[in-house]
């Protein structure tokens, strides 16, 4: 029977205890896209969309399994309360459609920080994000960033807590180079538009840090109002590549971050995706 | 008002009419290069935490400048408060888009590319291009270029941010640069002597305010 984790050697490792620290995954000779995501649906993976709220009912999204709002209040504090407006804008609902047709099985959270106006949206974004991290989602889709400097050392932090918590944060890299965060920290998953229409085509960018370039060229998105419409933009890049990590995870769910980037890798497109 | 005062505020009102022209002439050209039907450039106010139209070229140029809305609504909102750019397509299927954008605006486009403008950490505004012609699938070069066009359109936005910011200094009775605008009055009217001994106080006062 497998070690409680809390009882496994974390700052050292003493004599002989080298099998207590195996690896609980039967890694393949080689690692194929049949073998990460072959037959996976995304089921028992907890995707958190951290955007504008997400339209429930949606036919693209359908059930959303649980939604909050984070919200300053006149006295600048942040306080978060379950959500019942849904989307104020869509950006929320066109992520959340792209998840759940990649990853129809997976379960669908929304995390509103955006849509209450601009300011003071960096605070709230950074709220949020240290919700969804304290929730211990599987992923978190971050389809937006920040260029505020006074944020990015506490959003670096908290990217990090993510990772080593097994929490697989993916963010909407730029295509302008604008330095904004948490995109840039190695502890996420970076993710850039290629023009391929296959939902599932991704390469790995061996000059980051946009790490990864997934789908984000006319696509059918999910939009306010029941409907469809067609965007581009590596906000729905974003979702594309967080559906692949949850089909991964449902598959593989004692993978680690670092282990999932490593899966990743090696089935890109352009590394060993196409055979 | 002193000649320096003078000089100084027309130096600030000058260059904001010219940082002014340059966004006109940012959109003219981004209308021209996408063959786009309007190219428009949003100014983010702070202070109501609004978007207000700036520059506008083609259809809509002339009515719309100085017309606000809130911060996170529309598309130009999602570019804003996401940094992202987003381009969007057959816009015109969407009844409730089309009736907003008709009562707001006075025409309806079928798409629309948008790109926040970001100048050192700030995201100053947002630069709109309405109705490329729908001949080919929208490119990433056209994302690119159109990343460029930001590039330009924010730092006019920028600097033309701070020609107010200056002029509204000026302007405010009371504030410091009125101030020295009448010490500089007295200067010009004082003879040798007086001129001497008020330069001298001036540099001691500098020294004064340079210790801590």
């Amino acid at each position: 029977m497998a070690e409680d984790p809390a009882d496994l050697p974390a700052w050292s490792l003493p004599a002989g205890a080298g099998e207590r620290i195996s690896i609980g995954v039967d890694w393949p000779e080689r690692v194929t896209r049949d073998w990460a995501f072959g037959g996976a649906t995304g089921k028992g993976v907890r995707v958190c969309i951290l955007d504008s709220g997400i339209e429930a009912g949606h036919p693209l999204v359908g059930e959303v399994e649980g939604a909050v709002a984070f919200n300053r209040d006149d006295e600048d504090e942040i306080d978060v309360v379950e959500d019942t407006e849904g989307d104020l804008c869509g950006h929320g609902t066109a992520c959340a459609g792209i998840v759940r047709q990649l990853a129809p099985e997976s379960s669908l959270f929304s995390a509103r920080v955006l849509g209450a106006g601009f300011k003071g949206s960096g605070p709230v974004l950074l709220a949020g994000l240290r919700w969804a991290v304290d929730q211990g989602f599987d992923v978190i889709n971050m389809s937006l960033s920040t260029t505020k400097r006074q944020f990015a050392e506490l959003l670096h932090e908290l990217a990090d807590k993510a990772y080593f918590r097994n929490t697989v944060l993916v963010a909407s890299a730029h295509n302008m180079p604008v330095e904004s965060y948490p995109w840039r920290f190695s502890s996420v998953i970076s993710v850039g538009s290629h023009e391929e229409p296959d939902p599932m085509t991704f390469f790995y960018n061996p000059s980051p840090p946009v790490e990864f370039f997934a789908r984000g060229v006319g696509v059918e998105i999910a939009w306010l109002g029941g409907g469809t419409i067609l965007s581009t933009g590596n906000s729905f890049a974003t979702p594309h590549m967080s559906a692949i990590c949850a089909l991964v995870l449902s598959k593989h769910p004692e993978l680690t971050p670092f282990q999932l980037k490593n899966v990743l890798y090696l089935t890109a497109n352009n590394v060993g995706g196409n055979e | 008002m002193s000649d320096l005062r003078a000089a100084v505020a027309a130096g600030a009102l000058g260059s904001e009419e010219g940082y002014r022209e340059l966004l006109q002439s940012i959109v003219e050209v981004a209308r021209a290069i996408f063959g786009a039907r309007a190219s428009s450039v949003f100014l983010f106010d702070e202070e109501s935490d609004e978007l207000v139209f700036e520059a506008v070229a083609g259809e809509g140029a002339g009515d719309l400048i100085g017309q606000r809305f809130p911060s996170s609504t529309g598309i130009a909102g999602w570019v804003l408060v996401t940094r992202q750019p987003l381009v969007v397509e057959e816009l015109d299927k969407d009844p409730r888009f089309a009736r907003e954008a008709a009562e707001s605006t006075g025409f309806v486009p079928k798409g629309l590319m948008a790109v926040p403008l970001l100048h050192e950490d700030r995201a100053l505004g947002v630069l709109e291009v309405l109705d490329r012609p729908q001949k080919a699938a929208f490119s990433l070069a056209e994302m690119e270029l159109l990343g460029l066009f930001a590039n330009e359109a924010a730092i006019a936005l920028d600097l033309l941010q701070k020609a107010r910011a200056a002029r509204a200094v000026l302007e405010s009775e009371g504030g410091g640069a009125d101030a020295f605008a009448r010490f500089a009055a007295r200067l010009d009217e004082a003879d040798e002597d007086k001129r001497e001994a008020a330069l001298q106080l001036l540099e001691a006062l500098g020294k004064l305010l340079r210790e801590r």
